[in-house]
């Protein structure tokens, strides 16, 4: 892997929405964000003010960027892709074309490129968790790469990009849970023989924590190495709320409670403590027990759930 | 030991007609925005969007002495004009933040004011030991307040008496030219008894105030949906607590400095506060949704006390205590 992971100034810029469409269950907005387009990397996202000026919503939504494109005639632009889960991402899906929007980013470390340029990477997006996956499909393209993807979701509305994806990849395996479309049942029943097939290098992979995890150790398995974007709950993206920590084992080999918007959102899988997300293990660095000092408020706390 | 409190020139992005300066306990600020602890991190990462050296000052996340992993996730819901919190005070220590984040600040010409958190009398002495004399060291905030811990019992802010005791040995062991500010937190029966107790102990000034102690449910779960529980509710609709907080304590005692916070998020939200008697306001959950938040509430201030006829932001402290004009 080459270290593609330099961090980028993030900008913060008023916007607007220039085009706003449905694409199964989900909703896909462009949006006018000058500056933005042209410093956006693969896995890079967006922090986007939601409600309008006066709303009691006062926290940002994260996107991951489907696509950018630098110039155009109302300036760069990125892509979004909105599921609503809520009423802030209900009031984005519901916004027409010149509502004005605050856009923050790009945020986060983007995806590391392999170094080697005919390696054979392999693309797993669990719903609209894809979205970012396609602009890391033409990085790769341009770097020599195979790619395939596989990808899932619940059921045949909510998945993203299968155009897309058959558009670039030499090959592309779809699984629904309900059987809708592909093969009923998830990435990791058919990812072993995709990536036997492809003699995948390196795994990409976007979507919900259990199917990262699952990619993640399946990867591991083989002997491949794994890159995952996570979806984490931010409340601001910018790296001062310390809210969207996950446990992930350091080049030291200590495991601390690390920010996904400012290390992540893309983690190698290997590092992250999968079966410890939503907990604080106990040999983390400042975990409650091992902390010497602080008394009693230190000593009972954490750990709850 | 010899240290004097450094007043370095913000970049002029006021008004000039009205005189913004803050008098906070000794220290003299060129405006009287701060960021509000826990919400700035160490300003690095605000540095991205605007000068921290603009500011009044940054306002540290609490420094620890140990490292701290912080509670366990979710740590974040947000609610109606607000949102609630369990971080847990999760940071590096302060040998981290005295060795990294402190010279950053230094020397970005950013004036530090160092919340500092323990969970012992002994603990907050020995950070304020390990900060008397640190370059670029303009206030330390003590914070007596987080809700985010497991025993209510043991939040100082609660008792006037284990207030008195944290704020006394910060001040015994801290320079005379740093001010020390009490963080104190709302959920009291008379907050103006547990102000009068900081000062007696030696504060030079108060933080009013940290969150409000709160929790949400999750219906699809039907459990909370914080990992900590309960956490500590912030934002707009926390703002006019904060008033009436910031009003009881200036009214009691009205030559104590308070810097005033929760729930700002524009120019007139400040006003609101340095009208009710705050010297300076910090810029918090704001921050969350608009990095550039503190700056476009200074601007917004300036223009606010100019377009009310003030020369200057300290004829405004407290103004709206003046008594009713004959009619």
């Amino acid at each position: 892997m080459t270290d593609s992971a330099t961090q980028t100034r993030p900008l913060q810029v008023s916007g607007e929405i220039l085009a706003s469409r449905r694409v199964g269950a989900y909703h896909h907005l462009t949006l006018v964000a000058p500056g933005i387009a042209e410093r956006a990397r693969p896995g890079h996202f967006v922090a986007l003010a939601v409600g309008g000026e006066r709303t009691g919503l006062i926290l940002r939504r994260a996107f991951s960027i489907y696509q950018s494109r630098a110039t155009g005639v109302y300036g760069g632009t990125v892509d979004v892709v909105v599921g609503v889960h809520g009423s802030g991402t209900r009031w984005l899906a519901g916004q027409h074309p010149h509502t004005p929007v605050d856009v923050v980013g790009p945020l986060g470390k983007p995806f590391s490129l392999p170094r080697d340029g005919g390696a054979s990477a392999t693309l797993v997006g669990g719903g609209y968790g894809s979205a970012p996956l396609f602009g890391l499909a033409e990085a790769l393209h341009k770097r020599g790469c195979r790619v395939d993807f596989v990808l899932g979701a619940a059921s045949a509305d909510r998945l993203f990009g299968a155009l897309d994806a058959k558009r670039m990849a030499a090959t592309v395996a779809v699984t629904t849970v309900d059987g809708s479309t592909g093969t009923r049942g998830v990435v990791t029943d058919v990812l072993p023989e995709l990536m036997a097939r492809a003699g995948t290098d390196v795994v990409y992979a976007c979507g919900p924590m259990g199917m990262l995890r699952a990619v993640s150790r399946l990867a591991a398995t083989h002997g491949v190495p794994s890159q995952c974007a996570v979806e984490e709950s931010m409340a601001c993206g910018i790296g001062v709320c310390m809210t969207c920590v996950l446990p992930v084992v350091g080049d030291d080999g200590q495991t601390r409670m690390v920010r996904s918007c400012v290390e992540g959102p893309v983690f190698a899988g290997e590092r992250v403590r999968w079966d410890d997300v939503g907990t604080v293990p106990p040999e983390t660095v400042g975990a409650p027990a091992a902390t010497g000092t602080g008394g009693q408020a230190v000593a009972t706390e954490g750990g709850v759930r | 030991m010899s240290f004097t409190v450094r007043t370095v020139d913000a970049p002029r992005v006021t008004q000039p007609d009205c005189d913004l300066t803050a008098d906070l306990g000794g220290l003299s600020l060129p405006n009287p925005v701060l960021t509000a602890s826990g919400c700035a991190a160490s300003g690095r990462e605000l540095h991205q969007f605007f000068d921290v050296a603009g500011l009044g000052a940054v306002v540290t996340k609490s420094i620890m002495l140990a490292a701290r992993s912080g509670r366990s996730t979710p740590r974040m819901a947000e609610t109606p004009s607000g949102m609630l919190n369990s971080i847990g005070l999760q940071g590096p220590g302060i040998d981290h933040f005295l060795e990294h984040d402190l010279p950053w600040l230094h020397e970005h010409g950013a004036r530090a004011v160092v919340s500092i958190a323990g969970g012992s009398v002994e603990e907050f002495a020995e950070l304020a030991r390990r900060l008397r004399g640190a370059p670029g060291l303009a206030a330390l905030e003590v914070n007596i307040s987080c809700p985010n811990v497991a025993d209510r019992g043991l939040v100082f802010a609660c008792s006037p008496t284990a207030s008195a005791d944290v704020v006394g040995a910060v001040r015994r062991h801290t320079a005379p030219s740093v001010p020390v500010f009490a963080k104190l937190s709302p959920d009291v029966t008379d907050i103006v008894d547990i102000a009068r107790a900081c000062v007696d102990a030696g504060a030079d000034g108060l933080s009013l105030i940290n969150t409000l102690l709160g929790m949400a449910l999750d219906l699809d779960t039907m459990r909370p949906v914080l990992g900590g529980v309960t956490g500590g509710l912030s934002g707009p609709a926390v703002k006019p607590v904060a008033v009436r907080c910031v009003w009881q304590v200036h009214a009691a005692l009205p030559h104590v400095p308070l810097i005033g916070m929760g729930g700002l998020r524009s120019g007139l939200d400040a006003l609101e506060m340095v009208l009710a008697g705050a010297s300076a306001v910090s810029v918090g959950t704001a921050v969350f949704g608009d990095p550039g938040a503190p700056m476009r509430v200074l601007r917004e201030l300036a223009r606010g006390l100019t377009d009310r006829g003030f020369s200057s932001l300290r004829d405004a402290v407290g103004y709206a205590h003046r008594p009713p004009e004959a009619s």
